[in-house]
């Protein structure tokens, strides 16, 4: 058959379809949506059956505190420091396990080389710098992501985020932005391209678009971590302790802050626009099978750090290690990009090697603190890293990091440039460059300029 | 569950919704559902991989394709995203109404949430106006019974004219009846006879008079009826879908009557 | 008129009220009825969030939260509060 046919047949079939629409046009959904629910109507009152009631109706007793005007709020806190303080208490011990059974087998590698006579660049290329940092991913970001996960899951299973995005609702739309958009954060705190595919169950694009440049605000599973061990360093103690939590939950909740604060502007600004119509279901409560999450989400997690480990972590290792050991002109690649970054890092509260490490790890956030480890291994005086006190005597003694470092490398880390993979998202799912650019900048702009203003300040307060 | 960006299904989505010729399955199958009634953890169930779940609406958003093989044939199973009703076009509803309608799969699961029945039996009847290869799966039973509610399956089964099979799927009960029924039906082993929802007499004359028309021009292929009240619904997404489909099947030559499609 | 007609944002909590008519138009509109909000049906006020503005329905059997602007385009008849 031609096309000619088909094109006039299906013309034709437009044309009579516009003629008889004016006789039925009018309610025309609202009547068949309500032919259709009169017979579900009809069909369930034959299927369904309830004789008694259930005793108990947990599903309101539990709305009951976690949605109700006096508990909604601080039990929302409450559940989440928890989630963040068993993350931080139980990740320490497998930490240091890890580290120190890692790190044995850095020596027995280098041992391993000398005997065989390998080449110093291949030793050095290798062990420490592929090995060294695929370990820092290992012992430092795995623990915590592999806690935080199944905490995190089990709530997701019990039927608790849509709560959250129930209670918060209102602080959205006075943002101008979506309830959902708490539901899209949440899967941000996993990884933010997950968060921004999320964000397709918001359907006004207006709404989506806020989403999506203010998704990465919340601190995905790759600089999670990082605030953990920051955390830990800036109180001095083990970073399990309760004031590390704090710490934790302080940053967490900044930068939802950061996300309403800047959805409000976006949505006054270059996103103008009245707040779409918004239907939220709560489904009931289930109860969440606990053994399986665990093992699942351990499992999950595990092996997705150990991929990334190998696809990014092995690669930025070897890069940084070759960085940190060609030298021009007495001194390495690395020092010259630092020692040129150093001024700008300053004034920002932070130093040229951080700001080389945020822009090394530009495709994962896993990868900075890895990287900042070997840069300041490879500039110092230290050989021996083997566990998370020496970390201390490397940031503080050694480089001279001060309570403002930690802050403001966590508030940069928390803050910056989405990474790679997320921008790489972005664009797909946004469709646009300008977008994808605005992504990358607006973050990268109010980072710099809330470390400059925290540098400042403690500065000036004499604080620091 | 685990929200790394694999965690919707990243790589399996395609964006044609059309069945390719590269299909090796003998039969595609897909799930369709309102929001958060387990679609995905069916789907995991049956293929045994890891599309992420999780207890509140909207966890899918992109579409995901699996294999199982049941008496030695293999079917393609497709999660899609979960919709209330396949009438108002926003963008999930248009991935799921697309694939339905014109991805032709052989047999349709509806997943329906045994607690909440009266609602998703909206969606339920809806699907059954696009194709009558379609299984019930009631879902989260134990739910149900836990909260005192009781279903009489069969009667469902025959109010609606198609399959109707209880589970629950988190604990894998019922789905060995599930794909004994999809594999009825896929196969045109049972044939249904899906119930019409009649509208008012002004709908139903306006349909008949548009209606031979749709079946001189795609023939038996689609349900002329559902496309006649999408018409008349002013639904335009459905006629550059059907163009599309024309200009495709007329590409194919027609020649071995929309089997390159099949 | 027993109780006379009320917006669906005015159906105080714990109270029941059957659908009488929708006034928003557009995907909006199409969206309630999705959800089950035809007129005739019965709805039951359960909760407000605690900030105050989303207020949380039951519709059919299921939870469903609309913000202010959205209860207030739906039209209930209040009844009658039974037992
Ligand atoms: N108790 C119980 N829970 C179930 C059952 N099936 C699924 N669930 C849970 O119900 C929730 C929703 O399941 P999903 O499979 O994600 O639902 P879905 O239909 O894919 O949801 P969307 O992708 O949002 O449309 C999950 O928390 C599941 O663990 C069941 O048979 N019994
Ligand atoms: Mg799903």
């Amino acid at each position: 058959m031609s096309r000619a046919p088909l094109a006039a047949g299906l013309e034709e079939l437009i044309r009579e379809v516009e003629r008889v629409r004016p006789i039925v046009a009018r309610d025309f959904n609202d009547q068949v949506v309500g032919h259709i629910y009169a017979r579900a109507e009809s069909i369930a009152r034959k299927v369904v059956s309830q004789k008694e009631r259930p005793k108990i109706d947990w599903d309101k007793r539990l709305d009951d505190i976690l949605t109700s005007r006096m508990f909604g709020f601080p039990s929302m806190i409450l559940l989440i420091s928890a989630v963040f303080w068993i993350t931080l208490a139980g990740a320490n011990y497998p930490s240091e396990l890890l580290a120190a059974l890692l790190f044995r087998g850095q020596e027995y590698l280098a041992d391993l080389c000398l005997r065989l006579n390998v080449p110093w660049w291949a030793k050095g290329f290798f062990v420490d710098g592929v090995y060294r940092c695929v370990t820092w991913v290992v012992s430092v970001m795995l623990p915590p992501m592999a806690i935080f996960f199944p905490c995190f899951t089990l709530l997701e299973d019990m039927g608790y985020l849509p709560r959250v995005a129930f209670n918060l609702d209102r602080l959205f739309k006075k943002a101008g932005a979506h309830g959902k958009q708490s539901l899209t954060m949440s899967m941000g705190f996993g990884c933010n391209a997950a968060g921004i595919i999320a964000c397709r169950i918001i359907e006004s694009p207006r709404e989506r678009l806020i989403a999506i440049l203010t998704n990465n605000f919340v601190p995905c599973n790759g600089r999670f971590p990082t605030l953990i061990v920051l955390a830990g360093l800036m109180v001095l103690g083990a970073s399990g302790s309760p004031a590390a939590t704090l710490v934790v939950a302080g940053m967490v909740i900044f930068g939802i802050g950061m996300t309403l604060a800047v959805s409000w502007v976006l949505s006054k600004t270059l996103l103008k626009g009245v707040p779409s119509s918004f239907t939220l279901e709560l489904p009931p409560y289930r109860r969440p099978q606990v053994g399986r999450i665990v093992i699942r989400s351990v499992f999950d997690r595990t092996l997705f750090v150990l991929g990334r480990a190998v696809c990014v972590a092995a690669p930025a290792g070897g890069l940084t290690w070759i960085l940190a050991n060609v030298y021009a002109g007495g001194l390495s690649l690395l020092g010259h990009a630092a020692a040129w970054l150093n001024p700008f890092g300053k004034l920002l509260g932070m130093d040229g090697f951080i700001l080389v490490a945020f822009l090394l790890g530009f495709p994962a956030n896993e990868i900075v603190l890895p990287i900042l480890i070997m840069s300041y291994l490879a500039t110092g005086s230290m050989t021996r890293l083997d566990s998370l006190e020496s970390l201390h005597m490397l940031f503080v003694v050694e480089h001279g990091w001060t309570w403002l470092t930690a802050v403001c490398m966590m508030l940069f880390s928390l803050l910056h440039y989405p990474c790679g993979t997320t921008l790489w998202t972005i664009r797909r799912e946004s469709g646009s460059v300008k977008w994808t650019a605005l992504s990358f900048l607006i973050p990268l702009g109010i980072a710099c300029f809330v470390c400059f203003l925290a540098a400042r300040s403690a500065v000036l307060l004499g604080l620091a | 569950m685990g929200l790394t960006y694999r965690s919707s299904g990243f790589g399996t989505n395609r964006t044609d919704f059309f069945r390719g010729s590269s299909t090796k399955a003998d039969f595609v199958v897909a799930l369709a559902g309102n929001p958060n009634t387990g679609k995905s953890t069916v789907f995991n169930a049956l293929t045994g991989l890891k599309q992420h779940t999780g207890n509140w609406p909207g966890k899918t958003v992109l579409r995901a394709e699996g294999r199982y093989i049941y008496r030695g044939m293999v079917f393609k199973l497709v999660d899609l995203p979960g919709t209330y009703s396949l009438l108002a076009g926003s963008v999930e509803e248009q991935v799921a109404k697309d694939f339905l309608c014109f991805g032709k799969p052989d047999a349709t699961v509806v997943v329906v949430d045994a607690t909440c029945l009266e609602r998703n039996l909206n969606l339920a009847l809806q699907v059954l106006e696009i194709t009558p290869r379609v299984v019930i799966c009631v879902n989260l039973v134990d739910e149900a019974r836990r909260k005192k509610i009781h279903l009489d399956i069969k009667s469902l089964a025959e109010e609606l004219g198609v399959p109707a099979v209880a589970t629950a799927a988190r604990d894998g009960h019922g789905l060995d009846r599930l794909v004994s029924a999809v594999a009825d039906v896929a196969s045109g082993r049972i044939r249904t006879s899906p119930c019409v929802v009649r509208y008012s007499g002004a709908i139903e004359e306006a349909v008949l008079k548009i209606e031979p028309r749709i079946r001189e021009l795609v023939g038996s292929e689609f349900s002329s009826r559902w496309l006649a009240l999408r018409l008349l619904d002013g639904d335009r997404a459905v006629i550059s879908a059907v163009n599309r489909w024309l200009a495709r099947e007329e590409k194919a030559g027609r020649v071995t009557g929309g089997e390159i499609l099949a | 008129m027993p109780d006379g007609i009320i917006s669906l944002y005015d159906l105080p909590v714990g109270r029941s009220g059957v659908v009488s008519s929708i006034h928003a138009d557009g995907l909006t509109r199409r969206r309630m009825m999705d959800l089950g909000l035809v007129p005739g049906t019965m709805v039951h006020a359960l909760r407000h969030s605690p900030a105050g503005d989303p207020k949380a329905f039951k519709i059919r059997g299921a939870v469903i939260a609309f913000r202010r602007e959205e209860a207030e385009k739906v039209l209930v008849e209040m009844r009658e509060e039974r037992d």
